[in-house]
């Protein structure tokens, strides 16, 4: 089970004197039960890539296999992938549209034409996943806070039991609580159900704490693929495109430049915190 | 999805066409189109012709966009020759089965058709070379009279650029809406009208809360703007006629008289060259 990009191009308004090339020669294989995040600067063909995922787009050139079968193939059923490939779009709050969240977190699972107890059971599970207390069940979507509305959008994904979970961008407008929240969440979901989860984000912070595997983005080619420890050693060319390697990083720098014998393939708080008190534990024995 | 459909559809260039007033623009589209109707035979359509592809020259806008909005009347105007083809009264031509086609169809059908066109290519030329904007501000100051008779013309104004102004905003809205909903497994093709329509809603609802929501923003945008309406209002780039503006409205006066004279004098001037030719 995995997805496979072979040379996926795409651009905008073909044939016309505003031809834009949004993707160029993507090519990538993201295998079962990753962590990815996926960084880029608005503009750089990230949103695009993951909408060619589940079939939402089609590609100019190039061809997307999921799970050995090519998505563009005739007969495919497309319904089917994008039950499997859960994509929770930006600001997902403003899909919201039913009476009540529960019927609305229904939707998603109804399409699928299961029976009634069973949609109503992926609903339950998929609220419950999110963090939702009951009380809210059968609130209007719309008398809810801005984060609990986006927990109800991103259940209404859930509950489709998705193989591979894409979130553009969940965290935009949110404040730094919420934030964490939803990331917490998000963390803790693909570990209880071994899904693939792909996080779209420019925020390195966002996912440096998160992920196994870093992809960056820019003008519609992979910058660079590999581990946050590994992409974030090239923070200066980063910064060319517009990003940061997170702020931990620069301080591990800076304290070795001052001399400090610190580690700087440090990505989290956590990590930062444990590194200087080795370094401090060391320094003072000797 | 929907962004293919575009209603502004102004293209961006720079030309003399591009740079007039709006309000010489609206005012020879209408004097355009009403010539067209005031022409009645081959030399009015002539000279329509000529001045037509002269302003479509200057403007430097590509023909192919010109006549991109033909495709939209495609069917109206089959419609309409097919309709005047058959049904119009006169010397038989052709028949078929129990159709005839007359001479008076033939002529009728290739005038409409013209008259169709290059009303659709006039009016083209216009919204092509003239921003949605610059046309409110057109039509406002060109309605500006009617207000001494209590027609709120700045707020009609508003309304429209700013309807204008959402119209692409709430297109990219609904294919966002329609992507969301698609991933959740949404459906909205198959099935018969009725299911058709109920698969709307949740296309709808969201649409329809949106833009009240974008239009509460902007109110509220407004007003924390001290935004009160038209009245004492001054303009950033208010509207004056230059010398260019003067001498296109003189172009379209003698375009007019040009064509009236020719559909008036040409048949006749021409029918004496053929009559002393035979003889």
């Amino acid at each position: 089970m995995s997805i496979i990009i072979d040379k996926v191009s795409h651009v905008y308004g073909e044939h016309t004197a505003m031809a834009v090339k949004a993707l160029n020669e993507i090519s990538l294989v993201i295998p079962d039960g990753q962590f990815i995040g996926l960084i880029g600067h608005t503009g750089s063909g990230k949103s695009t890539l993951v909408q060619h995922l589940n079939g939402l787009m089609k590609a100019t050139s190039g061809a997307i296999y999921f799970n050995g079968e090519d998505i563009d193939a005739d007969g495919f059923n497309r319904k089917l992938l994008r039950s499997k490939v859960g994509l929770v779009f930006q600001y997902p709050e403003h899909q919201l549209f039913e009476v009540d969240v529960f019927t609305d977190v229904c939707f998603g699972p109804k399409n699928l034409g299961l029976s009634k107890k069973e949609v109503e059971l992926r609903a339950y599970e998929a609220l419950k996943l999110v963090g939702l207390d009951d009380d809210y069940f059968y609130q209007s979507p719309f008398d809810l806070s801005g984060g609990q509305k986006r927990r109800v959008a991103i259940a209404g994904v859930l509950a489709m039991k998705p193989e591979v979970l894409i979130l553009d961008e969940p965290t935009a407008g949110l404040d730094p609580k919420g934030r964490d929240e939803i990331l917490d969440q998000i963390f803790r979901l693909k570990n209880e159900m071994g899904i693939t989860v792909i996080l779209v984000s420019h925020s390195m912070e966002d996912v440096a704490k998160y992920v196994d595997r870093i992809i960056v983005m820019n003008k519609g080619s992979i910058l660079y693929d590999d581990e946050p420890r590994e992409v974030f050693r090239h923070y200066e060319a980063l910064e060319e495109v517009g990003l940061a390697a997170p702020q931990v990083t620069y301080i591990m720098k800076e304290l070795r430049d001052h001399g400090y014998e610190v580690s700087d393939e440090v990505t989290t708080i956590d990590e930062a915190k444990e590194e200087i008190i080795r370094y401090f534990k060391n320094s003072v024995r000797k | 999805m929907l962004r293919d459909i575009t209603l502004g559809q102004y293209y961006q260039a720079d030309s003399i066409i591009h740079r007039l007033d709006p309000r010489v623009k609206l005012g020879s589209t209408i004097i355009f189109i009403i010539s067209l109707f005031l022409f009645n035979g081959a030399a009015g359509y002539l000279v329509a012709a000529v001045f037509l592809a002269l302003v479509i020259k200057l403007s430097r806008v590509p023909f192919r966009f010109m006549i991109k909005g033909m495709k939209a009347i495609l069917f109206l105007l089959m419609i309409t020759v097919v309709f005047n083809l058959f049904l119009t009264p006169g010397e038989p031509l052709i028949r078929v089965w129990t159709l005839t086609i007359t001479k008076e169809g033939v002529r009728l059908a290739i005038l409409l058709a013209m008259r169709l066109s290059f009303l659709i290519i006039g009016s083209s030329v216009m919204t092509l070379t003239t921003t949605p904007n610059q046309l409110t501000d057109g039509m406002e100051k060109m309605l500006g009279p009617l207000k001494k008779i209590k027609v709120p013309v700045h707020e009609i104004a508003m309304m429209m650029s700013i309807a204008l102004r959402f119209i692409p905003i709430l297109m990219e809205e609904t294919d966002k809406i329609m992507k969301a909903q698609l991933a959740r497994g949404a459906d909205f093709e198959s099935g018969n009208l009725i299911k058709k329509a109920k698969s709307l809603v949740p296309l709808l609802v969201p649409l329809f809360i949106s833009a009240f929501r974008r239009a509460n923003d902007l109110a509220m945008a407004m007003e924390a703007r001290c935004y009160r309406g038209g009245e004492y209002r001054t303009k950033m780039k208010p509207l004056h006629y230059g010398r260019k503006d003067w001498i296109a409205y003189i172009m379209v006066g003698s375009y007019l008289i040009i064509g009236i004279l020719a559909s008036k004098f040409l048949p006749i001037v021409a029918g004496e060259i053929i009559a002393r030719f035979w003889s």
